[in-house]
């Protein structure tokens, strides 16, 4: 049934005017950096600061616009046998994998005509990896808040809210926290912290990837005793799971027990 | 057909439905009728299994309500207002609802008690001509006609038709009117909402009239009629509340006051359009 | 330029062939026929031959003979050469020390050493044990000589003039309190260091106290604490050497007119690692060089008149630290790409000149059309001087937040040095 849902919400949504030009912009960009910049690590590199920002952006705020756009529709389902949980899933998967699709698409054609080495083709592999969970964290976002608010224009101030939190906010607060502490021994308070933002934490992931030599410097050995263990990645990864889990589980018991 | 016991229903602070209790006989059209606010459309969404209650008990055709999504198998739903996916081609709708309800691949036919879809609607809507257009691109009027092609299509005991003709041009209205008499006279079980009372009284053999989350009224339409004298339901009704007047103008029973000939579009349109704004604030009518 | 060089590389290999002339053309005669004091004779060493010891032979040799090893394993140290003799190695002989005790020492000038293996000089911490030490000569040559295991490779002390060239030197020690320099030399002058490989020793190539010296052509990689360390050593060039994975790049110390030019530093990485570490230099030439992935491509620490530039900076962390202590140096006609931080300094004081280089992360115009911005670029980021004063807040670079209070900075500056400042800077890359 969530296949069958999901079939006819694909079909629908790769037609859709947005998601093309979504796909498009991140082609365009990628492709002028490659015509600008040359090879293929320069280019990922410059993606990043491009991901961090937009991706966040985007999917909690098409995902909020989506669902409510969607309500009635998902109302006049629902009075066919169709079960909430495998509605849920199929819209979920209906506007998450299209905009993961348009973006690692949008990223990684350039590299395959322009052709990148192998080094480079790691770089954009973790920048496509980091910028589709980012999409389906901010997706399952934007789902609980429109789930949660019936009201359209809170539950999109909202997500432009936390957008802005976990992008600019959250970094003046941890930067904060390092001046006002910094005579005692940071590093541990930090690196948590830095979890609590899935933000942070794609950026750190990338960062290990394109700026080591930097990082290696001054801060290099705590970053390279977390983050370059099995047990650090792991802990990563596992957070950024956790904030795919968590606001997606939210949405999926709103809209088990919902009223429409 | 459908039975409802003690069903209670909060949005937080608001009450809006009041131990209803409601028992619909099978085979006949049932109009639910009230002033916005009352409660019709929790009720109606309350059977349709889109709003939970906080208590008491729905049955459908023998089955309880409670949660699970197989006994909608039995239910066609006309809403008010139709949505798709937008970029989906009405051949796709069309074949998107079969395929969930599990008869993709199976053609239907015009004709009525032959074949296993029921297509008589979308032939004599001629929608044939419209069917490669994307949604979004169709006239509030084919919507509507997308929306009562696909709750006749599969033939259902129970169809709910929460105000059927609205946006529909004279022609297709009477269309669907005979398509709605033609399917009492199959057996099938028919809830409708309406704001147009002469449609009412064209169609509902019931009439269930609901007021503060409370069942004000059940009594057929003839039986109406000849209590209060009236030649109109829409003055039946309006007599019928006037018997409790106190009541009557704490409402502002606007159908009350409504004069003979305002049966007709204009005031139809002023109540869809309040009613619309209702739905989406939050659904609490 | 490279014609000079060209010319350079003749004369080299000029000198090759005449020394491998003179050596290759002993005497016909059997080396037993010779009786004793007479000059150019050769001993020959190994199974079957006149003498199975090399120590027995340096006892029996006078000034210009030739000691020909033959190939197998002679377990010898402490090889005294007390007399100007030629030692050949066929078919690469291996000496090898068994920990025992430092190879050989060379006592006697203009002593040439080719072709031989040394393996397996000791760690000592009262003595330093060497492969080969020259002491108090003048004259003499290293050439292709492989060195496996031993504590110091080469080391000159006291001696002029000496010429080390290709030779292959590779340690195993991975700390520094047990590991010795690959090639050391203190207090020698006018030699030549060229073409060697230098492998997991402390320092690649130490200089202390060493003037008038050319190093080239070598390369120091997986050394543990410096691929080339300079100390108090003036007058000494070294060019087109390369310098990767050291612990710290290379370390230029206390130290006039050094000129460095067309070497590599790459993928130098560590808390306290760079490409090139320039502490109280003077009057020195930094130029064509390529610093590429280190945490810092050059810190400099009070070096004065030091001009850097036509180099290329690529995806270093820091391209440039500079304190401000370091006066009157003139940073010009260099490329900085991909650099997480261009250039950083410790305080709004700036005594140097930043002019006419290229930035990739200047966004101005060049609406006059001279190949300038109009506009001035300010390459000392807010967020590096953060970084400075609080290390941990380097886990923000790249933020948005961050990036944000950089466009504040460049628009208004208050913290950051307000004459660290280039005016023109370039549209597009100095072609190198």
């Amino acid at each position: 049934m969530i296949a069958k849902i999901l079939k006819y919400q694909l079909r629908d949504v790769m037609r859709s005017k947005w998601i093309i030009a979504y796909a498009l912009f991140f082609l365009g960009l990628t492709d002028i950096l490659f015509r600008f910049g040359g090879d293929g690590v320069r280019v990922a590199t410059s993606m990043m600061n491009v991901v961090l920002i937009v991706i966040p952006l985007a999917s909690i705020i098409l995902g909020a616009f989506y669902l409510y756009n969607t309500r009635e529709y998902i109302e006049m389902l629902l009075c066919h046998p169709v079960k909430r949980h495998q509605l849920f899933w199929g819209m979920f998967l209906g506007l998450g994998l299209p905009l993961v699709l348009a973006f690692t698409g949008g990223v990684m054609v350039p590299f395959i005509y322009h052709g990148a080495g192998p080094e480079a083709w790691t770089a954009a592999g973790m920048l496509a990896f980091t910028g589709s969970m980012l999409t389906v964290i901010f997706v399952g976002i934007a789902y609980y808040l429109a789930l949660r608010f019936d009201d359209r224009i809170k539950g999109l101030g909202l997500a432009l809210v936390i957008c802005l939190f976990f992008t600019v906010i959250y970094d003046g607060i941890i930067l904060l926290v390092i001046y006002m502490f910094a005579n005692y021994p940071l590093e541990k308070p930090v690196l948590a912290l830095s979890l609590f933002n899935p933000i942070d934490l794609g950026r750190i992931l990338l960062l290990l990837q394109f700026d080591i030599s930097a990082l290696m410097g001054l801060t290099g050995a705590v970053f390279r005793d977390f983050f370059g263990t099995v047990l650090g990645m792991a802990i990563a990864l596992g957070s950024l799971l956790l904030w795919l889990f968590v606001p997606v589980y939210g949405g999926f018991r709103r809209f088990l027990y919902k009223d429409f | 057909m459908i039975t409802i016991k003690e069903l209670d229903k909060h949005y937080g602070a608001l009450h809006a439905l009041k131990s209803v209790e409601v028992d619909i006989a099978p085979g006949r059209i049932t109009a639910v009728l009230g002033p916005n606010g009352a409660g019709k459309t929790t009720l109606i969404k309350s059977v349709l299994g889109l709003v939970k209650p906080d208590s008491g008990t729905i049955t459908v055709d023998g089955t309880e309500v409670n949660g699970d999504s197989d006994y909608r198998r039995k239910i066609g739903y006309m809403p008010q207002i139709a949505r798709y996916p937008e970029n989906l081609t009405l051949q796709e709708i069309v074949d998107m609802i079969k395929d969930i309800r599990g008869y993709s691949g199976i053609s239907g036919t015009s004709k009525h008690f032959s074949g296993d879809l029921d297509m008589e609607l979308w032939d004599r809507f001629d929608l044939d001509t419209e069917k490669d257009k994307p949604f979004r691109t169709l006239s509030g009027g084919n919507r509507q006609k997308v929306s009562a092609v696909l709750a006749f299509l599969f033939r259902p005991k129970v169809l709910f038709l929460d105000e059927p003709s609205t946006g529909l041009d004279p022609v297709s209205s009477s269309i669907l009117k005979d398509k709605i008499l033609a399917e009492k006279k199959r057996g099938t079980t028919i809830i409708l909402t309406s704001h147009i009372m002469s449609e009412v009284q064209e169609l509902a053999d019931q009439v269930v009239y609901l007021l503060e989350g409370r069942i004000y009224f059940e009594l057929s339409v003839s039986d109406l009629l000849a209590d209060t004298g009236q030649q109109t339901l829409e003055r039946a009704i309006a007599r019928k509340i006037g018997q409790n007047g106190a009541v009557a103008s704490r409402n502002g029973m606007t159908q009350g006051h409504r004069p003979a000939d305002g049966q007709n579009k204009p005031v139809h349109d002023h109540y869809a359009e309040r009613e619309q704004t209702f739905v989406t604030e939050g659904g609490t009518s | 330029m490279i014609k000079f060089k060209g010319i350079n590389g003749w004369i080299v290999i000029l000198l090759a062939v005449a020394g491998t002339m003179t050596t290759a053309t002993p005497p016909s005669v059997e080396a037993s026929s010779l009786s004793p004091g007479q000059t150019n004779r050769v001993f020959n060493i190994g199974e079957g031959e006149e003498y199975s010891r090399i120590s027995d032979a340096l006892e029996q040799v006078s000034d210009r003979d030739t000691i020909r090893i033959h190939p197998g394993v002679y377990r010898e140290h402490q090889l005294i050469v007390a007399q100007s003799v030629v030692i050949i190695g066929i078919d690469r002989p291996v000496i090898d020390a068994g920990h025992q005790g430092e190879g050989f020492r060379i006592v006697a000038d203009s002593v040439h050493i080719e072709g031989l293996e040394i393996r397996n000089v000791p760690t000592s911490h009262s003595r330093d044990h060497a492969a080969i030490r020259f002491d108090r000569v003048s004259g003499g040559k290293i050439i292709d000589n492989r060195f496996d295991d031993t504590f110091f490779g080469i080391y000159l002390a006291r001696s002029h003039g000496v010429e080390i060239r290709d030779n292959q030197l590779r340690a195993y020690q991975t700390r520094e309190a047990v590991s010795a320099n690959g090639i050391h030399l203190w207090n020698s002058n006018h030699a030549v260091i060229a073409g060697n490989i230098i492998n997991g020793h402390r320092d690649g190539i130490y200089l202390e106290y060493v003037e008038n010296s050319e190093i080239y052509d070598n390369h120091a990689v997986n050394n543990i604490r410096y691929g080339l360390h300079f100390m108090f050593s003036d007058d000494c060039t070294y060019h087109r050497n390369r310098f990767e994975d050291n612990g710290a790049g290379v370390a230029v110390m206390y130290s006039k007119r050094v000129m460095m030019e067309d070497n590599e530093f790459l993928q130098n990485w560590g808390a306290s690692s760079y490409g090139l570490l320039l502490k109280e230099i003077t009057d020195s030439e930094i130029k064509h060089n390529n610093f590429s992935g280190n945490t810092t491509g050059i810190r400099a620490e009070g070096s004065d008149r030091v001009k850097i530039h036509y180099n290329r900076f690529q995806r270093n962390g820091w391209a440039i630290r500079i304190t401000a202590s370091s006066m009157d140096n003139m940073i010009t006609q260099n490329n900085f790409i991909d650099n997480a931080f261009d250039v950083s300094t410790n305080s709004r004081q700036n005594n140097s000149t930043f002019e006419a280089n290229y930035w990739d992360k200047y966004s101005g115009y060049d609406l006059k059309g001279d190949g300038y911005g109009d506009v001035p670029y300010r390459p000392v980021r807010l967020f590096s001087l953060i970084v400075e004063r609080n290390p941990m807040a380097l886990m923000l670079l790249r933020s948005m937040f961050v990036q944000i209070l950089d466009l504040t900075e460049r628009i208004m500056p208050t913290i950051t040095p307000e004459t660290l400042v280039d005016e023109k800077p370039l549209m597009s890359e100095v072609s190198l």
